[in-house]
C-alpha cells in the first residue's frame, strides 16, 4: 500500500476510535438528562421522601451531599494548599521530599473503598465520631488531598521565579513574597484544582459506606455528629436494595447527582480559561 | 529558589516589625509539618488496615483464607475468587481501554484539527467527573439487558459488564497521562523524522510514539490503578457471584471482585468478628497491590527525571 494512502487510511483510524470513545459519554449523559427529566421538579428538589422512598423528594439527600462536600473542603483546603506551598516554595530535592512525592502518588492511587475502611476504623471507631457527618467528610478530605496538593503545586510553580526574586529584592521575607506575590498569582489555578478534588468527593460513594450514609433519614442533619443521606448513596440503595423502585425516580437522582457534578467541572474550566487568557506572563 | 540573601531579608525585617518573625517562623514550621502530612497519612492508613485487618490471619488458618471458597457465613475466608474476580475484570479492562486510549491520545495530541481537539478535551473531563456510581446505574440498567440479549447468557451482569465500564473509567486517566507523554516528545523529533522523508504517519509510530513510551507504560499502569480499585460500578454490574473465575466462559459470568465484596459485606458485619476482619485483610491485599502498581508508575517518572531528557 502507498505509504500516503496508508497515513490516510491510519488517521481516519484514529478518528473513528475517538469516536468510539466520545460516543458512549454523549450516551450516558443524553440518557440520564432523557430519561431523569421527567422525574425532577420542585418537589423533587425540595421535599422530603416519602412511602419508603419511592415518592417524594430527595431534598436531605442533596443537602447531605453539600453539606458533606462543604465539610471535605474545610478540611482539605489549608492541608492541600499548605502542603503545595511547602512542595514547591520549601521543599528541597532531598530524599524527604521524593518520599513526599511517592507518598502523593500513592494517596491518589489508594481505592476509595479502602479509603471507606480506614474512615471507619479511624474516625467511626478510634476516635468514636461514630457514624457522623465529621468522620465522613475527614474520609473523603484525605482522599480529596492528594488532587488538591497537585494541582496547587502546579499552579504554584506556574509563577515565574521573578516574581519571588522582585518581592524579595524590595524588602519582603520570603513567607511575603508567597502571602502576597505568588498566592495571588496562583489563585485560580489552586480554585480550579480544588474545585476538581470536591467534585471527586462529592461524586464518591464507597467511602461514605460506612462512615456517614443513612439508609433513610427525613430530616436534615442537625449536628457534625448526624448521619445523613447523601445522592450517590441514595442512588445506590434505591437501584439495588428497594424493590419496585419507579425508574424514574432513580433516573431523576441520577440526573441530579451528574448536574450538580459537571456544574462544578463547568465551573472550573470557566475559571481555568478565563484567568489563562489573562495571564500576562 | 534562592536561599542565600534569607538572613539579611530577616535583619531588614527586625527593624520594621519585631513581631514578624515570629509569626511568619509559626506558619513556615506549620506549612512543613502539613508538608510532611501526605507521608503521615499513607503510614496510617497502612496501620489501621494492619490493626483491624491482621488479627484474621490468627483466627482464620491460612489453607482456608487462600481456599477457593468465600462463604462468610460458613466461616470459609477463601479470597482466592475474589482476588482472581478483580484481575480478570481489570485485564479484560485494560485490554479495552489500552488500544482505545493509546489512539485518542495520539489523535487529540499529533493528529486532531483545532475544533476536534477542543471537543475531545472537555467530552473526556465529564467521563473523568462522571460519578462511579452513576455509571454503573448506567451500566445496570442499560448496558446489561444488551449484554444479555446479544450473547444469550442468563444474567447481563457479568465480568465482561464489568471490564467494559471500567475501560471507561480508565480512560481519561490513561489518555491524560498518555497525551503528557507525547507532549514531552521534543519538536526536533517530529522534524527530523519528516525530514528524512518519512510520513507523519511513520513519524509517530516509529519515533513519538517509542520516544514516549516510559510515558506511556505509566498511564498504562495509572489506570490499571484506577480499575483495580474501582468499587460501584463494578458493585452493580458484575453480578458479585464469589467464583473461581477459570474457564473461558467465565467472562460471560457473573463474577466478585475484591472491592465489591468490602463494600457490599462491610455495612453488615459485626465489628471484631472474623468476617470484620476478614474484610480489612482484603483491605490491606488492595491497599498493598495498588501500593506496588503506583510505585512502579513513579519510578518510571523519577527514572525519566533523572536522565534528565526529553523534556
Amino acid at each position: 500500500m502507498n505509504r500516503h494512502l496508508m497515513q490516510r487510511v491510519g488517521f481516519a483510524l484514529l478518528g473513528l476510535t475517538a469516536l468510539v470513545v466520545v460516543l458512549p459519554i454523549l450516551l450516558v449523559v443524553g440518557t440520564i438528562v432523557a430519561r431523569g427529566i421527567g422525574a425532577v421538579d420542585w418537589e423533587f428538589l425540595t421535599a422530603m421522601p416519602r412511602d419508603g422512598m419511592k415518592a417524594g423528594g430527595i431534598f436531605p439527600a442533596i443537602v447531605g451531599t453539600l453539606i458533606l462536600t462543604l465539610g471535605t473542603a474545610l478540611a482539605a483546603i489549608p492541608v492541600g494548599v499548605g502542603g503545595a506551598i511547602y512542595l514547591s516554595e520549601y521543599a528541597r530535592d532531598t530524599w524527604l521530599t521524593r518520599a513526599i512525592r511517592l507518598a502523593i502518588i500513592n494517596l491518589a492511587g489508594i481505592p476509595s473503598v479502602v479509603y471507606g475502611l480506614f474512615g471507619l476504623g479511624l474516625f467511626v471507631l478510634f476516635l468514636q465520631f461514630g457514624t457522623s457527618i465529621l468522620a465522613g467528610s475527614l474520609t473523603l478530605a484525605i482522599m480529596t488531598l492528594p488532587v488538591i496538593i497537585s494541582a496547587a503545586e502546579e499552579a504554584l510553580r506556574a509563577v515565574p521565579v521573578e516574581f519571588r526574586t522582585v518581592s524579595a529584592s524590595l524588602g519582603g521575607t520570603r513567607w511575603q513574597g508567597i502571602r502576597y506575590i505568588v498566592l495571588p498569582q496562583a489563585l485560580p489555578g489552586i480554585i480550579t484544582g480544588v474545585i476538581l478534588g470536591l467534585l471527586r468527593a462529592a461524586g464518591e460513594t464507597a467511602p461514605v459506606l460506612f462512615t456517614v450514609a443513612a439508609f433513610f433519614l427525613p430530616r436534615l442533619p442537625q449536628s457534625p455528629f448526624d448521619q445523613t443521606m447523601t445522592l450517590p448513596y441514595h442512588l445506590y440503595v434505591t437501584s439495588t436494595q428497594v424493590p419496585g423502585m419507579p425508574l424514574e425516580i432513580q433516573y431523576g437522582t441520577a440526573l441530579v447527582l451528574l448536574a450538580l457534578v459537571l456544574s462544578m467541572s463547568v465551573l472550573a474550566t470557566v475559571i481555568r480559561s478565563h484567568y489563562r487568557r489573562r495571564r500576562q506572563w | 529558589m534562592c536561599r542565600c540573601d534569607e538572613k539579611m531579608m530577616d535583619q531588614t525585617d527586625n527593624r520594621t516589625s519585631s513581631r514578624r518573625p515570629w509569626a511568619e517562623f509559626g506558619i513556615e514550621a506549620l506549612i512543613q509539618v502539613v508538608g510532611f502530612s501526605s507521608i503521615g497519612l499513607v503510614v496510617l492508613i497502612f496501620l489501621f488496615l494492619i490493626r483491624e485487618g491482621v488479627p484474621v490471619f490468627f483466627e482464620v488458618p491460612l489453607g482456608n483464607l487462600f481456599g477457593t471458597r468465600w462463604y462468610p457465613t460458613f466461616d470459609l475466608f477463601g479470597t482466592l475468587p475474589l482476588l482472581l474476580g478483580s484481575v480478570l475484570v481489570t485485564a479484560i479492562a485494560m485490554v479495552i481501554a489500552l488500544p482505545l486510549g493509546m489512539a485518542t491520545a495520539i489523535f487529540v495530541r499529533e493528529v486532531a484539527p483545532g475544533w476536534a481537539r477542543e471537543v475531545l478535551k472537555p467530552m473526556i473531563e465529564v467521563l473523568a467527573g462522571i460519578p462511579s456510581v452513576v455509571l454503573g446505574f448506567f451500566g445496570m440498567t442499560l448496558i446489561a439487558p444488551v449484554v444479555r440479549e446479544t450473547l444469550g447468557v442468563p444474567t447481563g451482569l457479568t465480568a465482561f459488564t464489568g471490564a467494559l465500564i471500567l475501560a471507561y473509567m480508565a480512560l481519561p486517566t490513561i489518555i491524560s497521562v498518555a497525551e503528557d507523554a507525547l507532549d514531552a516528545v521534543p519538536k526536533s523529533y517530529r522534524d527530523a523524522g519528516l525530514a528524512m522523508g518519512a510520513t507523519q504517519w511513520q513519524t509517530i509510530w516509529r519515533v513519538v510514539v517509542p520516544a514516549a513510551r516510559s510515558g506511556i507504560v505509566m498511564a498504562m499502569m495509572l489506570g490499571m490503578g484506577r480499575a483495580i480499585g474501582e468499587t460501584m460500578a463494578v458493585m452493580l454490574v458484575t453480578g458479585n457471584a464469589a467464583r473461581l473465575p477459570l474457564s473461558l466462559d467465565s467472562l460471560f459470568r457473573p463474577v466478585r471482585t475484591m472491592t465489591a465484596t468490602v463494600a457490599a459485606e462491610m455495612g453488615e458485619v459485626a465489628q471484631g468478628s472474623t468476617h470484620y476482619h476478614a474484610l480489612f485483610g482484603i483491605g490491606i491485599i488492595l491497599f498493598l497491590l495498588t501500593f506496588v502498581i503506583n510505585l512502579a508508575a513513579a519510578s518510571t517518572i523519577f527514572k525519566k527525571r533523572r536522565r534528565g531528557g526529553l523534556r
